[in-house]
């Protein structure tokens, strides 16, 4: 009964606020006259409209296919070239300030650079991403490997250990909690580069459709973009724990026990 | 950060010195940058040798084109990171110092957060044109979290006992932020400077390459359609050095507010784990 209780409390503070939220932007717009700020009930309408049915598809689908061989691309090549780099003092110590470097260029700026190799196809949109991702998932991975536990290192070296075993069941084990931080932080800025090359040059994507309302003034259907965008977000960064509390359940254990004890 | 690896501790550790590693692999960096062009793997019209990218690049140095654009773009960064950081503190210590606030706050911010703040690019753009504005709305969307996350950890952490110590001394509202909140959440703090200060400025140059606000992201798209390519990578460069010295400075200015805290101390006696 109490537990009942507990669990129907914990519900209903969750959604108090985005309830409260949601109801003054309801109530607030729903005779606005204002051309910006059209009713809440004119946005949801084109929103089911416009991104719940069929022809949302060629625009919805090219955006997240872009975004996901990007993104996935860009999260093996960073731990792949990770890995030596994080291995080998020397390596390390002369790429540190190129990657720094390259990692410091807002990742935005590639577009331009990348429209004159690859023009304004989807190849450019896919290398923007992988270009923007990799270098957190890279130096990331680096300092990951760098801070491998150095009693199990000697007991992979004493069992001599295969290279194949000791990648797969110590180097990259060890080193994913680092490397899902700098995955963590390329999944945004995926995002961002996938939006942003989109406005840029292209014709299809959710982005450009984003920038055809907004040029158009067709505001409810810019609104809508607004909050497909967002809901896209919220999706990937669910997504994404959910992944990341999945592979690194092992190492969340660990350190609940280390901070009990 | 040089000699910290306990790893290994071969022969080569007496031998060249981290910094002439990090040069030579700058200098290898150059080296294939102006050969690359040079043996024709990558048409020069794409990708100039990098002596013409430099030579570019001291000619916009001299020019009073690059300074506005590098003005433009400083301002929008530290006016952007400047209200993210006042409104992220002052929020976050709000929030936190209230469990029930922060119950109910919670699923709010977590919904918020991960979207994504080029989303509001139409909503600026019509607002306020291509106004400072513009870039302000996007860079303070991306930065504000990055604080507010940080000083809510930070608040959650103050010490209990201290915390019931403050109340039997009798402590006030003013008081307790000032000694015991501000204190235990200073680091917290200092990280979200660090990656608002980050975020920031990527959010600063999106806007100028997307919105075509004033500065340097704006001179990049500028120059990259009207084929100055070299110009265009002069530019790159100097978001990439703008990159490094905001990540260096906001390192910098970590350890220099946090000399007295235990993790700083550590690092500075090289015992750092």
């Amino acid at each position: 009964m109490s537990l009942a209780l507990s669990i129907a409390r914990r519900g209903a503070i969750v959604i108090a606020l985005p309830a409260v939220l949601i109801a003054v932007w309801w109530f607030t717009s729903s005779g606005s006259e204002s051309f910006y700020f059209p009713p809440l009930a004119t946005i949801l309408q084109t929103f089911v409209d416009l991104w719940l049915s069929p022809q949302a598809v060629p625009n919805v689908v090219p955006s997240l296919l872009r975004f996901t061989i990007g993104y996935l691309a860009a999260a093996a090549l960073g731990i792949a070239l990770g890995i030596p780099v994080g291995a080998s003092r020397d390596l390390r110590l002369t790429l540190e300030p190129v990657l720094e470097f390259l990692r410091a260029i807002p990742p935005p700026v590639l577009i331009p650079v990348l429209i004159l190799f690859a023009g304004i196809g989807d190849e450019m949109k896919i290398l923007v991403i992988v270009f923007g991702c990799v270098w957190p998932v890279l130096l990331n991975t680096v300092a990951g490997v760098r801070a491998l536990d150095e009693v199990l290192e000697n007991v992979v070296r004493s069992y001599r250990i295969g290279p194949v075993a000791r990648l797969w069941h110590f180097v990259l084990p060890g080193a994913s909690p680092q490397i899902f931080t700098g995955l963590r932080q390329s999944l945004s800025i995926g995002i961002i580069l996938m939006v942003v090359s989109e406005m840029f040059a292209a014709s299809n994507g959710i982005g450009f459709a984003l920038v055809q309302y907004q040029r158009t003034f067709a505001i409810p259907e810019m609104w809508s973009g607004i909050i497909l965008l967002g809901l896209i977000g919220i999706v990937l960064a669910l997504i994404f724990r959910l992944v990341e509390a999945w592979l690194l359940a092992w190492y969340h254990g660990l350190r609940r026990t280390q901070r009990a004890n | 950060m040089s000699g910290s690896t306990t790893n290994n501790p071969g022969p080569l550790r007496a031998g060249t010195p981290a910094w002439l590693r990090g040069l030579a692999g700058l200098t290898g960096f150059a080296v294939i940058l102006e050969i690359v062009p040079r043996i024709g793997v990558v048409s020069p019209h794409y990708l100039p040798p990098f002596s013409e990218i430099m030579v570019a690049l001291f000619r916009e140095l001299m020019s009073a084109t690059f300074w506005t654009a590098f003005a433009d773009t400083m301002r929008a960064w530290a006016l952007g990171l400047l209200i993210s950081l006042v409104a992220g503190t002052v929020v976050g210590i709000v929030i936190g110092s209230s469990s029930l606030l922060r119950a109910l706050t919670h699923s709010t911010i977590e919904f918020l957060r991960p979207i994504p703040s080029v989303a509001l690019i139409p909503l600026a753009v019509l607002l306020f044109g291509t106004q400072l504005a513009s870039t302000l709305i996007l860079v303070v969307y991306a930065a504000f979290w990055q604080v507010l996350i940080q000083v809510l950890y930070g608040v959650q952490d103050v010490d209990p006992v201290a915390r019931e110590t403050a109340r039997s001394y009798g402590l006030g509202t003013w008081a307790q932020v000032r000694y015991l909140i501000w204190p235990t959440m200073l680091p917290y703090l200092m990280t979200g400077v660090r990656l608002a200060a980050a975020v920031a400025l990527i959010l600063a140059i999106t806007s100028e390459i997307a919105i075509d606000t004033e500065g340097l992201g704006r001179e990049i798209s500028q120059t990259e359609s009207g084929g100055a390519v070299a110009i265009m990578y002069a530019y790159v460069i100097v978001t990439g050095i703008v990159g490094v010295v905001v990540n260096l400075g906001a390192r910098a200015l970590e350890r220099r507010v946090l000399f007295w805290h235990p993790s700083m101390r550590l690092d500075a006696a090289g015992a750092a784990p």
